[in-house]
């Protein structure tokens, strides 16, 4: 089964962009370790996808090489950053996906565009060759259709990689051997404040309060959650991340690869006319927050705050699961947005993220798969979280609503625009 | 420095940068051979390729847990390895992975001996680093602003580094010289290093200020950077000590600075202020989990300790009856002493080998500019000679001769003893012949002894002794000369 690729992972000798200008021509000497794997299952890669520059948006808008679509409307974005593999999986270009997830960047892209998507426990599968944005939250995982193709392709690219100190030195247990055997009993958690939240679209509110219906009726125990911490999730978020990423993107200074200004003075003004011309705005914008961030005298008031949040929202994950097996809630507040609509308002974009960023900040395992179309006719993710490791539970819920909801309608490609 | 007593106390702080001699680096598998072709030492890893990240190096991590313990340091059970940002062009990832506020070894102590009296000098900290690169500036001031262009080799890139701090209890360049004599010898015996300052794999910084004598708190502190030699260190200090006092004693105020070392005028300049001063936003480093040395681990480490220099030269010293100063120079570092218990294995005295050693080995070695482990003269070949000396065949004289020209030509001190012909004469008849000369050209010499000027007579053992090229055994020579004068 043929493979989209997100371009923020290498091949050895195959140009790679995430999406920014300043890799302008730079082509890896080398694999990364999820490209080796697929490869050793046989996973022919068709192309590789679209996505926000280095991985930092919410819409594919982001893309030095412009915007991806959404296929259910050309009009609207894909979500993001990794919009381009769930358009590609969702127009049926590739049965399969790959993205990244490092604040909600494979489930909001696959909530608003039908599809599957599955955000790994940190450290499952190797981040080795993934063209680092926040090195804590960053997570590969898989888009497909059905639950079971994205159980499989999990399967493909989880497991232990000496080349990631951060990886799991677990053995992957067999996802797809215990799909089949149900719900019955368990305990779901149902997230309130994020059910029924302010700025969640009625149609979200309306198919995910189905899917709860339906997960009852096949003999779930549902219960109500409130996680009071989660509000403070989406600040710490956009302070690690950013600090992070300052960090990671200072490599690029057109000093070893990709774009380099000509005839600066000296190395200094090369720097900066490199990254100045390299960079788009949002990615700017980061790096400034993030710098900020870990200057001294601000480190302890932002990046340490931001880390005690952090604590806390484990702290509440922790909690949740004495009392519930999984938590449930929709993705995405709305459905797919139009293009240029929250362009021009990052905090209106940040807040796309507001569902999706605890479990990256937890490094925690979650799971959006398309639970029906709200009243604009746009599909609604529906979002399944566990602790981590907890993938096999996941997709076995995962799989028991979608066999309950049955076959989703294919996007009407083009149809509208 | 001079005898007279300052009105000012010195305060010294020294931060010692160590390569480790793992084979690979420290965070990937790229080997770590000196010298090779520039950049064929390097992986994805260790050149920042995106993507990439970095994996530890046990073994390195190990080598930094014996150099704590040899420190006397805690090995922390928690500790984290920190980003440093800022960009430079030879740091692959513009940033660099440190140690920072958690490292692994906290809170040792080194014993230093100064001219008999035992200082002891507190290490705040031992951590490890990763190395950069090397940049060469094309242009003519070969600064980075001024250059034409500049060439990177990224061979040193990721090279595991330890540093060792110590608290500010050095008070004088010659402890900070002690001190580091005496760390190098540890990191040699721990074989963690090869520590070659010349090669850039020992290199130091040094914080100094000073403060009126009776006073506690420190005065402003000066901090020298990359001083490659135990001898720069020592330089560098006594010119800063003498610049800051004469600035105190001018009424003048230190300013907190860095400051570069000029090794061809001696002296020290200003590189950047305390204004200038980076901010490196330090924060955990995301790619790596922290280092948890449980007590198990640090046991298993414990346990390869060798035995550390000051043991082995209290060891040696007294199971072999040497002076301290013998008995420090042979085991100076674990080469010497296995060069030292060569000789004895082929039959030296232990007391001759120490002499030997001490003096003309240590000679050759200094003016060859290299160090034991390369000495040309093996230590059977040296036996050999001191062997031949005390069976009379060879005098003192001849067998040093011979022992230098040896080094030099690069063959054995007998084959120079046969070659020259420098065996002792000590046949009755032949140095007669020669005191016979000597006497008829010397006179005078000959009345002013028999005039009872008693001392002319080492003269005139010194004369015969020249004439044979210090051939000659001088016991014959004193008994046929005492014979001729008469005076025996
Ligand atoms: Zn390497």
């Amino acid at each position: 089964m043929p493979l989209a690729l997100k371009d923020i992972l290498c091949i050895d000798g195959v140009r790679t962009t995430a999406g920014s200008k300043i890799l302008e021509g730079y082509v890896p000497p080398y694999d990364s370790t999820v490209v080796k794997k697929l490869r050793g299952a046989g996973v022919p890669i068709v192309g590789k996808a679209n996505l926000d520059e280095f991985a930092m948006g919410s819409s594919t808008e982001n893309s030095a090489y412009g915007p991806s679509r959404n296929p259910w409307d050309l009009a609207r974005v894909p979500g993001g950053s990794s919009g381009g593999s769930a358009a590609a999986v969702s127009a049926g270009f590739a049965p399969l996906g790959i993205g990244t997830d490092t604040g909600g960047s494979i489930r909001q892209p696959a909530s608003l565009c039908g599809v599957v998507g599955v955000k790994p426990t940190y450290g499952l599968v190797s981040r080795y060759g993934l063209l680092a944005f926040a090195s804590s939250l960053d997570q590969v995982g898989p888009f497909a259709r059905t639950v079971e193709d994205a159980a499989l392709l999990l399967e493909a690219i989880a497991g232990h990689d000496r080349m990631d100190a951060t990886s799991i030195p677990e053995e992957v247990p067999p996802y797809v051997k215990g799909l089949e055997s149900g719900v019955k009993g368990l305990r779901v958690g149902v997230v309130s404040d994020w059910v029924e939240g302010e700025g969640v679209q009625p149609g979200v509110t309306e198919r995910v309060r189905a899917a709860i219906e339906s997960l009852s009726s096949l003999g779930a125990e549902i219960g109500e959650i409130s996680l009071p911490s989660f509000r403070y999730a989406l600040s710490a978020y956009y302070l690690i991340a950013p600090a992070e990423c300052s960090s990671n993107l200072a490599r690029y200074d057109g000093v070893r690869w990709g774009l380099r200004a000509p005839e600066a003075k000296d190395v200094v003004e090369m720097n900066v006319r490199s990254r100045t011309a390299g960079f788009g705005d949002e990615v700017k914008r980061r790096i400034m927050l993030g710098t900020y961030a870990l200057s001294a005298g601000y480190y302890d008031a932002y990046y340490g705050k931001a880390q005690q949040v952090r604590t806390l929202v484990i702290r509440d994950f922790e909690k949740a699961y004495e009392r519930f097996d999984v938590l449930l809630g929709p993705t995405s507040p709305t459905t797919a947005f139009k293009i240029g609509e929250k362009a021009d308002d990052p905090l209106a974009m940040y807040l796309n993220d507001v569902f999706t960023i605890p479990s990256n900040l937890a490094g925690a395992a979650a799971i959006s798969l398309p639970c029906g179309l709200a009243e604009d006719g746009l599909p609604v993710g529906l979002q399944l979280l566990g602790p981590p490791m907890s993938e096999g539970l996941l997709f076995k819920v995962a799989y028991a609503y979608e066999q309950a909801r049955g076959p989703v309608d294919a996007p009407p490609l083009w149809g509208r625009s | 420095m001079g005898p007279i007593v300052s009105a000012y106390e010195t305060v010294i702080g020294l931060e010692v940068h160590v390569e480790l001699a793992t084979r690979s680096k420290m965070f990937c598998d790229s080997p770590t051979t000196f010298g090779a072709e520039p950049n064929t030492q390097t992986c994805p890893v260790c050149l920042g390729e995106p993507g990439s990240l970095p994996v530890p190096n046990k073994r390195a991590i190990e080598y930094l847990m014996l150099i704590g313990l040899a420190l006397d340091c805690r090995i922390a059970p928690h500790s984290l390895f920190h980003r440093k940002n800022y960009f430079y062009p030879d740091m692959p990832k513009n940033y660099q992975i440190s140690q920072y506020d958690l490292p692994l070894c906290v809170e040792g102590h080194l014993d230093v001996d100064v001219d008999g009296v035992e200082r002891r000098i507190g290490i705040t900290r031992a951590h490890m680093e990763e190395d950069t690169g090397k940049s060469l500036h094309v242009g003519t001031t070969g600064r980075i602003a001024e250059a034409k262009y500049s060439l990177i080799d990224y061979n040193r890139a990721g090279i595991p580094l330890v540093e060792v701090v110590s608290e500010p209890d050095v008070r004088s360049p010659l402890e900070a010289q002690r001190y580091l004599t005496e760390l190098r010898a540890i990191l040699q015996t721990l074989g963690v290093s090869d520590v070659r300052m010349e090669e850039g794999s020992m290199r130091c910084d040094a914080n100094v200020s000073l403060r009126a004598r009776g006073t506690e708190a420190l005065g402003t502190k000066v901090e020298i950077k990359n001083l490659n030699s135990i001898r720069s260190v020592s330089r560098a200090l006594t010119y800063e000590i003498d610049r800051q006092q004469k600035a105190l004693d001018g009424g003048d105020a230190i300013v907190q600075e860095t400051r570069h070392f000029d090794e061809n005028t001696g002296k020290t300049h200003s590189l950047r202020s305390k204004e200038e001063a980076f901010d490196y936003r330090y924060f955990p480093e995301p790619d790596l989990v922290p280092i948890e040395a449980g007590d198990g681990w640090v046991a298993e480490v414990r346990a390869q300790m060798p035995e550390l220099p000051r043991a082995r030269r209290a060891r040696i010293a007294s199971e072999h009856d040497l002076t301290p100063e013998q008995g420090a120079f042979v085991a100076a570092s674990p080469s010497s002493v296995q060069y030292f218990e060569a000789l004895l294995a082929s039959g030296a005295a232990a007391r001759d080998a120490a002499v030997w050693m001490a003096g003309e080995l240590a000679r050759a070695l200094n003016e060859a500019g290299e160090s034991i482990e390369s000495a040309r003269v093996p230590a059977a070949d040296l036996a050999a000679l001191i062997a031949a000396v005390k069976e009379g065949t060879v005098t003192l004289s001849s067998a040093k001769k011979a022992f230098q020209d040896a080094y030099t030509a690069g063959k054995t001190p007998l084959q120079i003893v046969d070659e020259r012909g420098l065996q002792q004469v000590s046949d009755d008849d032949a140095i007669a012949t020669v005191v016979d000369e000597v006497l008829a050209s010397n006179q005078a010499e000959v009345a002013r002894f028999r005039a009872g000027e008693e001392k002319v007579f080492k003269f005139l053992v010194g004369q015969v002794i020249k004439a044979t090229k210090g051939q000659a055994s001088p016991q014959v020579v004193d008994r046929v000369l005492r014979a001729r004068l008469g005076d025996s």
